[in-house]
This record gives structure tokens, C-alpha cells and sequence, in this order.
């Protein structure tokens, strides 16, 4: 049987426009070959930047702004569709090939009924009558376990829930019964416990429907569960193609073992966790008109170690972040610092307070000015906090640099000329610039490659050991928990729902929310969902 | 920056402002006549000894056209200028404080904006001494609203970035905040508004010249100039049109400098050009 996809030796090329120079012809994807037979699914891997988004679309004969497919072939079902007209690649498209994009939010039209959208494209090829098209929105909707399937259609994209969307771009995807549908990290921007329901949903929906699939993602444990093939990527090349049981048990290239083997490590928590730096007691907290997001919350940190946030969007755990620094002043309770109480709001800490207190952002992109050269940016708290200027000033700056393990070459660099790592490595500099005691670090990894994540993660846990730093450090990803934490608070809905040491709260027994939660965090184990979901009922109705 | 990466349009611009700056600065020395001095009859023609012509009491056109370049430019740069000091200054105080005095502001920047401008400065500078100094400070004030409007709003684009939380958390003060962190990363909009704005305030000023509250005659401006000279229209007589033909000029020009500049600064190392 022919191969339903089959790309060859594809090149993809872009042209890019640096300041001051000549323009500049980039290669994106180089030599990329596979096969895809109809009804299985090939994974596409790789960090950001590899290629794997730009290859996904290629099967859809396109290229997003400025990209250009310059070189091989892609053939669906043995037809060139890279050398076919506008009319030949419109036939093709939303027909033969369907798109499923990382963003369901955005990529749905706001001003249309769901039901509307999703039957679309079948009606716009006349592949099905409008109420054919409808029964069969209705029969996805109930493969993919959405709620109240027959009134589903009816609602806008603001009514439902993320990963409710999310599905519902898959029933949109699978509505004109395509041939391949492209998956362009669909859950990435859910929460694990989100991410899980859709995952089953995707994956039981393909298996009903035959549907062959490009699934792109950079989560090598969320393509184990779902795929049949794997193809890593970097830089627009492949490392390594084969089965997932090989690419997964068995990988051939060292880029892929690190992936395998990203975040196995885990640290012994320390044992006595009796004394408090940072005591947090009985806090409430909101935002205007009588909105609370934080109900009785109390943990502690004793000094020199890592309590780690545990929560998914909307827990009140960087709400509680912005109640430490005296963003938001707490509408009850209070936070002990060194044995003495905060002033509530930012204004009312002196100086000092302050300087004890650092912050590390999600976004290293936002939190630094762009218009300050890495010099300015770690130089500032020296010379705000200690006074320093001059030659004393730049060589505490460049020993700062030697810490985070970048050198002073980048100096004079801007952060738009920094890599996500080593914007995120600036900021950590920053921070220690004005020797804190303790650093709240809100998500400083989840924007960030694996791989990256981890040496920031390696170099937090060096600086913790060279200086004794306390960190609250907010997550959703367990594995990082694991990694790095010595007690863990675990948040729901504003309200604490575990807190202690590592071991005692990541062991059994559960209450209900933390075990939905450590069930939901995939594993790098074929089979993983299927055995997780016997345990779960799949309760997708709930989101 | 090298002077290759200058594209034509901007060139134009640059040269155009060049002139128009040249004769204000040396009009003494460039105009072939006195501003004042009658030098021949009414309207007379281009050519001969007035390359542009005469006036309408007999004065050498080409020489009230520099040393008018001079009252106008000057008036509509400070007028210019001062509207932006007192606007981003407001705009900016109310973004990084809000609250009570982001309302006290903005209310009051409504407030004036409500009253159509000209009608405004009409009443306004009639009731006023007629110095040159109350000129440019209404133009100013009345212009500074629409500069608050836009520095409140880009303003608050960046006040909720997180740099500007992280400078907050350090325990930095507002000054730091606003010229540190804020201002720099709201200068390309505020540059383009910049142009845009006085190019506004030379066609401000010239509209009140012509309505006779502007700059008072017998000084030579564009706006007045167009005044002086409207009625030869009716005859066929075109010397109203040359001060109005240098207004357009000039506005143009600074509006090919600025979109220029904005280009460039829109990105941090030497923009990205029109990809």
C-alpha cells in the first residue's frame, strides 16, 4: 500500500533582514525525509526553533510569512501538492489535510457559533449536506467528550473552556473526514489536568476515525503516549526517526538520551525543616470589588532551602507571590520575615526589606528593559542598593556574569540580542546582585526548552549551595518539584490544599486534588495514558 | 547610523528643514530686502528684481518669506516643545501613580478637549495681552492635551510590563520610573507624534495668523502672509499662494523625517527596514 504522506529531502528556506546588513537567506529545515502510511501517527520533536512547526504546515503545501519551500517533494497520496495551483492546494486543504493549531483561543473566530465553525470547511468543499455536516459534528462531539453534545454547536468560543476549545478545534479538524490532520502542539498551553482529557479525547478520536496525524509538540512524553513514529528535530535537521518504542527505550543519538533523561534528577530534601525565614500566616487576599483569590493560606520556608507552588492557572499561586512582595497588600494575615512582620503594602518596606526580597519572572523577555544593556540591568541594584560605581561597580557586574556561567562579553549585549536562557540567566543575576536571602521565582523555566530549563534549574540549585539563598520557587510541572523542592505547598482554587515536606507530601496517602494532579503529569513510558485513564474515569465533562 | 542608510525620502525631508532652518537663522543676511521696507507697486509679477513678486503694500515677497520663516518656526517649535515638556510630564505622572491623580488628569484633559480649539484660542488670546510669549503658551497648553492623551496611553502599555514591577519591587521612585524605564521604551510613537504635532502647530499658528489673533503684522509670517494676500486671488494674483505653498512644504518634509525616525527607532540596532 502506498504511504498516504510522503515527504523527500525537503528544504525550507527564509529570508531574514539584520540590522544594518545585506539580507540574508536562512535555511530552516534541511534534508527532512519520512513516510506516513494512512491511519498512524508520526511525532515531530524538538525545542523551539527546530523546524518541527514549519515541516508540520509543509504537508499543507504552506509557509508562514517570509518562509519559503524551496527544495524536495511532499506527496499526498503520490500527487506532488507543493506544485499545485491555488484551486489544487484550496481542494487540498481543509478537505485532505487538516490544521490543528497550539492556540484554540485564537485561532477561533469570536464572533461565530462553535457549530457554525466546525462544519465549515465540509460545507465549503460540498463534500456534505448542512445537516449531514451537522450530524457529524454531533457524532465528534461525543467521540471527543464534550459536554451537553447536542447543545455544544450552539455556544461562542468565550463560553466553553480551554481545553473544551481545544477539542472542538479537533472536531473542526475531523468534520470534513480528512486524510491528515496536523497537530500543532494542542495542549501545550493547558494545564496537565486539562492536557490529559485532551489527550485521550485526540487520541481516541483518531483511532476512530482512521485519521492519519502529524502531531507537533516538544514534550518527548506527551507524543509517547499517542504517536506510532517519532521524529526528533534540531535546527531543522533530523537527529533521529523510528518507532516510539526505539526512539523512547531505546534512543541511538545523544541529543535524544538528554531528552529522554531530562529532569530524572531528584534532590534529597533537607531534614530539618523546623526554623522559618519566610512564614506566611493565615492569608487572605483579593483583588478589587470584593473578588478573593487567596482564602486562609499559611505555609513557611526555613532558610537555605526550596519550598515549591504547586498549582494549575487560576490557584491564587502567583497571587500569593505578589502578597510576599507587598504588590498586593494581604486583606487579612501577615508575612513573617527573619521573625519580624512585613509591612503589608510595597510602599511601607524600607529599602533593606526590599533588597532581602528578589524576584525572578516567567518572561525574562518583559521582565528586563529593552532599552538597557546587560551592564545596566545587573549594575542597577548594586549601585541602588550598595552604592557601587566606577571599576568596582563593573567587575562585581562581571562577577556576577562568571556566576551565571556567561562571561563578560555580553556586557554590552541587549536583551533582544540574548538567547531565552540567557535572558532568564541575566535575571537570576539581577536578583543576586542585591545578595537577597530569599528569591521568588514565578515559573522562571516553563517558557523554556527542556534542556534549557534544566542548566537554569542545575545553576539555581549551585547558587543555592554558594550562598545559601532561600527560593519559593511557582510551578505547575511536578518534575521540577521533585527536582528541586524541599517542601512543597499544593494550591487549588486559592485555597491550600497540602502542605510539608517533599516526601511526606508527594506520597500516599492523596486527597483527591493532589492525586488527580501527580496522575496527570505524563511520563516518559509508552503506555502511560492508557493506564492512567483506567484508574480515572475521564471526567472531561468537568472542564 | 552611517549616511548610506538614509533612504531618499528622508533626504528630501533633511534637506527641506535644512533650508527652511538656514533662513530663519540667517535671514538678514539672505533676504534681498527688508522685512518691512516697501521696495515697489502692489502684486507685481514674478521675475526681475522680486523672484517671487510683491505684496500687497509693495513688499518683496521672497524676503518676508525668509524672515517669515523665522517667526514661524520659531513659534511653532516652542509652542511645540513646551506642549510636549507639560503633556509627558502629566501623562506620565498619571499613568505611574493612577488612581486619584490618573482621574484628576485625565478628567480635567477631557474637560479640555471638550472645547473646540480654535474657538478656544480665539477667545482666549483675544482676551489676552498680545505678546508673543502668550501666543506660544496657548498654542502650547491647548496642544498638550493631545500629547497627554497619547503619553497616558503608551505610557501605560509599559508601566505594566514586568521591568517596570521588578524596578517598583527594587524600591526605585517615580522619577526613576518614569525617565528610566518608561521613557525610553515610548519613544518611537512619541517621536512620530512629535513631528506630526508640529507640523499641527505651524498650520495652528498660521490658521490664528490669518484670523489676525497670531503673529501681529507688520512682522512677517506664512500664515499672515496668506492673509495679506488673499484678496489678489480674485484678481488672479497667486502671491497668496507662495506662503501657503512653503506651510505644505515644511509640514511634508518634517513628516518624511519623522516616519524615518521611527523606522529606526523602532527596533534597537539600526531598525529593520521595510521587511
Amino acid at each position: 500500500m502506498p504511504d498516504l504522506l510522503s515527504v523527500k529531502n525537503l528544504k525550507i528556506e527564509a529570508t531574514s533582514y539584520p540590522p544594518g546588513e545585506p539580507p540574508k537567506v536562512v535555511t530552516l529545515v534541511e534534508g527532512v525525509s519520512f513516510d506516513l502510511e494512512k491511519g498512524k501517527v508520526l511525532g515531530l520533536i524538538g525545542e523551539s526553533g527546530a523546524g518541527k512547526s514549519t515541516i508540520g504546515l509543509s504537508a499543507l503545501a504552506y509557509g508562514r510569512g517570509g518562509v519559503r519551500i524551496t527544495g524536495g517533494e511532499v506527496l499526498l497520496n503520490g500527487r506532488d501538492i507543493l506544485n499545485l495551483d491555488r484551486a489544487g492546494i484550496n481542494e487540498v486543504r481543509g478537505r485532505h489535510v487538516c490544521y490543528v493549531a497550539q492556540s484554540a483561543a485564537a485561532a477561533f473566530n469570536p464572533a461565530h457559533k462553535l457549530g457554525d465553525q466546525v462544519i465549515e470547511a465540509s460545507l465549503r468543499h460540498g463534500l456534505m449536506s448542512r445537516e449531514e455536516a451537522r450530524k457529524r459534528a454531533l457524532y465528534l462531539f461525543r467521540v471527543l467528550g464534550l459536554p451537553n453534545p447536542e447543545s455544544f454547536g450552539e455556544r461562542y468560543p468565550h463560553q466553553v473552556s480551554g481545553g473544551q476549545l481545544q477539542r472542538a478545534m479537533t472536531a473542526m479538524a475531523l468534520c470534513p473526514n480528512p486524510e491528515l490532520i496536523v497537530f500543532d502542539e494542542p495542549t501545550t498551553a493547558l494545564d496537565v489536568t486539562t492536557q490529559i482529557d485532551v489527550l485521550a479525547a485526540i487520541k481516541h478520536a483518531i483511532e476512530e476515525t482512521h485519521t492519519a496525524a502529524l502531531y507537533i509538540t516538544h514534550d518527548l512524553a506527551v507524543v509517547a503516549q499517542i504517536s506510532d513514529n517519532i521524529m526528533v528535530l534540531r535546527h531543522g535537521k533530523t537527529v533521529e526517526y523510528g518507532t516510539t518504542k526505539q526512539v523512547i527505550e531505546a534512543p541511538r543519538e545523544d541529543y535524544t538520551r538528554a531528552l529522554v533523561n531530562v529532569r530524572q534528577a531528584k534532590r534529597e530534601e533537607a531534614g530539618d525543616q523546623s526554623g522559618a525565614l519566610l512564614k506566611i500566616e493565615h492569608v487572605h487576599a483579593g483583588y478589587g470589588n470584593g473578588f478573593k483569590v487567596l482564602h486562609d493560606v499559611s505555609m513557611h520556608l526555613p532558610q537555605g532551602q526550596t519550598l515549591a507552588i504547586v498549582g494549575e492557572s487560576g490557584s491564587g499561586k502567583s497571587t500569593l507571590a505578589r502578597v510576599i512582595t507587598g504588590l498586593l497588600p494581604p486583606s487579612e494575615g501577615r508575612i513573617m520575615f527573619d521573625g519580624k512582620e512585613l509591612p503589608k503594602a510595597l510602599k511601607g518596606r524600607a529599602q533593606e526589606e526590599l533588597r532581602r526580597i528578589q524576584m525572578i519572572y516567567q518572561m525574562a523577555d518583559t521582565a528586563m528593559n529593552p532599552r538597557q544593556t546587560v551592564r545596566d540591568i545587573i549594575g542597577r541594584p548594586l549601585s541602588f542598593y550598595f552604592g557601587m560605581s566606577g571599576a568596582k561597580k563593573t567587575e562585581r557586574v562581571k562577577e556576577l556574569l562568571d556566576q551565571i556561567e556567561m562571561g563578560s562579553r555580553f556586557l554590552d549585549r541587549y536583551p533582544a540580542e540574548l538567547s531565552g536562557g540567557q535572558k532568564q540567566r541575566v535575571a537570576i543575576a539581577r536578583a543576586l546582585a542585591a545578595k537577597p536571602e530569599l528569591i521568588l521565582c514565578d515559573e522562571p523555566t516553563s517558557a523554556l526548552d527542556p534542556l534549557v530549563a534544566e542548566g537554569i534549574l542545575n545553576l539555581l540549585m549551585k547558587l543555592q549551595e554558594e550562598t545559601a539563598v532561600s527560593y519559593v520557587f511557582i510551578t505547575h510541572d511536578i518534575a521540577i518539584v521533585r527536582a528541586i523542592a524541599d517542601s512543597v505547598a499544593v494550591m487549588h482554587r486559592g485555597r491550600l490544599v497540602r502542605f510539608g515536606a517533599k516526601s511526606k507530601v508527594l506520597s500516599p496517602p492523596f486527597d483527591d486534588y493532589t492525586d488527580l494532579l501527580l496522575k496527570s503529569v505524563p511520563e516518559m513510558e509508552i503506555g502511560w495514558l492508557e493506564r492512567v485513564l483506567k484508574t480515572r474515569r475521564m471526567e472531561s465533562a468537568g472542564n | 547610523m552611517n549616511v548610506k542608510s538614509i533612504p531618499i525620502s528622508a533626504w528630501v525631508g533633511i534637506v527641506g528643514i535644512a533650508i527652511a532652518v538656514l533662513c530663519a537663522i540667517f535671514a538678514p543676511l539672505i533676504a534681498p530686502f527688508g522685512e518691512r521696507e516697501i521696495v515697489g507697486e502692489i502684486w507685481l509679477p514674478a521675475g526681475g528684481d522680486f523672484v517671487l513678486g510683491t505684496d500687497n503694500l509693495g513688499r518683496d515677497l521672497l524676503s518676508r518669506l525668509i524672515y517669515g520663516a523665522r517667526t514661524t518656526i520659531f513659534v511653532a517649535l516652542a509652542a511645540t516643545v513646551l506642549s510636549f515638556a507639560l503633556g509627558m510630564i502629566l501623562s506620565f505622572a498619571a499613568a505611574v501613580m493612577g488612581g486619584f491623580v490618573d482621574q484628576l488628569f485625565s478628567r480635567f484633559n477631557d474637560l479640555m478637549m471638550a472645547i473646540p480649539t480654535l474657538i478656544f484660542a480665539l477667545v482666549v488670546l483675544a482676551v489676552l495681552p498680545q505678546y508673543l510669549w502668550v501666543l506660544i503658551l496657548v498654542m502650547a497648553v491647548l496642544d498638550s492635551t493631545r500629547v497627554f492623551r497619547i503619553g497616558r496611553a503608551v505610557a501605560l502599555d509599559v508601566a505594566v510590563m514586568e521591568f517596570v514591577e521588578a524596578a517598583r519591587l527594587r524600591g526605585e521612585g517615580s522619577l526613576w520610573i518614569i525617565f528610566r524605564e518608561i521613557l525610553p521604551n515610548t519613544l518611537s510613537p512619541l517621536l512620530a507624534e512629535f513631528g506630526l504635532r508640529f507640523a499641527f502647530s505651524i498650520l495652528f499658528l498660521s490658521t490664528l495668523s490669518f484670523l489676525g489673533l497670531g503673529i501681529q503684522p507688520p512682522a512677517a509670517d506664512w500664515g499672515g502672509m496668506v492673509k495679506d494676500n488673499k484678496d489678489g486671488i480674485i484678481f488672479g494674483i497667486s502671491a497668496a499662494l507662495v506662503p501657503g505653498a512653503a506651510i505644505a512644504t515644511l509640514a511634508i518634509c518634517v513628516n518624511l523625517v519623522v516616519d524615518w525616525l521611527m523606522k529606526r527607532t523602532s527596533s534597537l540596532k539600526g531598525g529593520r527596514g521595510d521587511a
